[in-house]
């Protein structure tokens, strides 16, 4: 059976593995806003020494940093082209009816180091923190908000569920497949229509399984006392160190270099 | 108090169902035992079990477990600690993406302190002898392994009774042996009181008790000698007798003087080797 991995997460004791998720999740928060702050290309200096740092502490091969990027290659590119071709100024070269300007190549490099900053910081938390943690991690952060009307330990249970099942479901979706491919169906070929209406003999057992499943599911944790979030204890319990606060601490500064290359120079 | 299960004139009628699934069953399961249900498919058995740990509560009689109505609701989750159960399709009963994880949700619920839950894990993994696994994910585990997963969940949140319903009855031949091995040590061991359901007559050669059920009646109970032993019974409800069981009843019928009692394979060497 073939390993399936959900999200990117690569396992790892660095620093910044270590960190606790809340921690990760609330820098990554506000490396996002900082990034929003900065107005010109010498503010970039801050978020990058930033990223740079915390990439070597992660121990994690820029390959898998660049893998996260490529899949948005294409919005990347768009948001460059876009911006090269519409923003109006002082005209650098000419095709056809299009002009580039020189604003719009400054403003197209600006919004892609700002867009590649952006996923980076973003995959650096994913590939840093394993799916279960980031729950627990989102759980607990929202766990201030349940009093008002936030269901911060039911998201928590449907993600971990989702992630409990997503291998279980993919398995089955392969079993189905093999079994219809068996009698002649075909998966792969014809137009968009014809490949949708050979899905249907698919997804119709995979929904009737899925819904006994949950079913199932639904009877073997109440008979484990399920009974939602109240007075539920953790075996695992979040806790910040020294690491974590260190990791502030960097994050203060970073957040004092975007503010005053933004107000003051 | 009274440890035991105890059902008492017991009906159940599922809501849309016109007829009962569970017709007059008294019963009694006593703590330490090991008692295994057999039946023909749809007699009633996973009914019965759901109404041992009150996911169901009795539409007529009642359920009490070491002397708790089941139709207390208050009781209910009382009941749910004391009563664990294992069912069938192991994939549908793990919650958690870690198995270390997972056999921490039954405590967790409880509201057991972190460092109690972690002393219970360890312990329960180690019982089911998946130590080594407490940290894979368990989509990547064997199905007999994933079933030893459920019971170690079940074990971490410490009850005396174990309900199972045909927790092998998905596994191959490897895996039913290793999750049979658990629950035999579970019993002998651990002390825990073991009520499994099986369509496996093997297995429930295994057990103190045989009970058998046939269209929600409970209609015989005794030890496995004494319930195996009826082969013509069995085989008119449906039922199979475990291999060695029904050889020895063949070579009777041929005219051979063996006991009509044989359960296993030395018992049945023992009465072959006068013969030769
Ligand atoms: N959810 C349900 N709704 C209606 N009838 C049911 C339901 N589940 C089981 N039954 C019926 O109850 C009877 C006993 O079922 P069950 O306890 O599952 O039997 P067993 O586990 O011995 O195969 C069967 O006749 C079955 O059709
Ligand atoms: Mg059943």
């Amino acid at each position: 059976m073939r390993e399936i991995t959900i999200g990117q997460y690569i396992p790892g004791n660095s620093v910044i593995h270590r960190l606790d998720p809340r921690t990760k999740i609330l820098i990554t928060f506000a490396f996002m806003v900082l990034l929003f702050v900065i107005d010109d290309f010498a503010g970039y200096a801050f978020p990058l020494i930033f990223i740079l740092v915390a990439s070597l502490l992660s121990r994690i091969s820029i390959k898998y940093m660049v893998r996260g990027l490529r899949p948005l290659v294409i919005i990347i590119l768009l948001t460059f082209v876009l911006n090269l071709f519409m923003i109006k100024g002082r005209v650098i070269y000419e095709i056809g009816p299009f002009s580039i300007t020189y604003e719009g190549l400054y403003q197209g490099t600006f919004m892609v180091l700002r867009l590649v900053l952006l996923i980076v910081g973003t995959s650096l938390l994913t590939l840093t923190t394993s799916p279960i943690t980031l729950t627990d991690g989102i759980e607990s952060l929202l766990k201030p908000f349940s009093k008002v009307g936030v269901p911060a330990h039911e998201l928590a249970m449907m993600m971990t569920i989702a992630l409990r099942f997503i291998p279980t479901l993919m398995e089955e979706t392969d079993k189905i497949m093999k079994a219809q491919m068996a009698r002649g169906a075909d998966f792969s070929s014809g137009n968009i229509v014809k490949r949708a209406q050979n899905m249907v003999p698919l997804l119709v057992p995979l929904f009737i399984s899925a819904f006994r499943r949950a079913d199932d599911l639904a009877m073997a944790m109440e008979s484990r006392c399920y009974r939602g979030g109240e007075n539920r204890t953790r075996m695992k319990t979040l806790k910040m160190t020294h690491e974590d606060i260190f990791a502030f601490v960097a994050t203060g500064f970073l957040a004092a270099g975007c503010l005053a290359s933004r107000f003051l120079w | 108090m009274a440890a035991e299960i105890l059902a008492e004139g017991v009906c159940y009628r599922y809501s849309q169902a016109p007829d009962m699934a569970l017709k007059d069953v008294d019963l009694r399961i006593r703590k330490g035992e090991f008692v295994a249900i057999i039946g023909p498919n749809g007699s009633g058995k996973s009914t019965l079990a759901k109404l041992f740990n009150g996911l169901f509560v009795p539409t007529k009689g009642k359920v009490t477990v070491d002397g708790l109505d089941t139709r207390d609701r208050d009781n209910v989750w009382k009941i749910r600690q004391k009563a664990g159960m294992v069912f069938q399709n192991p994939d549908n009963q793990i919650v958690a993406t870690v198995v270390e994880e997972d056999v921490a949700f039954g405590p967790e619920n409880l509201g057991v302190p972190p460092e109690e839950i972690r002393r219970r894990v360890d312990e329960a993994l180690e019982i089911v002898e998946l130590k080594d696994f407490a940290q894979k994910p368990p989509h990547l585990l064997s199905g007999g392994q994933k079933q030893r997963v459920a019971i170690a969940g079940i074990i971490a949140m410490r009850p005396d009774y174990i309900i199972m319903d045909e927790p092998t009855a998905m596994l191959d031949p490897v895996g039913r042996k290793e999750v049979i091995n658990t629950v035999k040590r579970l019993n002998r061991e651990e002390g825990k009181t073991i009520v499994l359901i099986t369509h496996f007559m093997e297995e429930a050669v295994e057990a103190d008790r045989v009970i058998v059920m046939s269209e929600g009646y409970v209609i015989m109970e005794g030890s496995p000698r004494e319930i195996f032993s009826k082969v013509d019974k069995l085989k008119a409800i449906g039922l199979d007798i475990p291999q060695v069981t029904e050889l020895a009843h063949r070579l009777r019928g041929r005219g051979l003087t063996i006991r009509n009692d044989v359960l296993t394979i030395d018992e049945m060497v023992e009465c072959l080797c006068p013969l030769l």
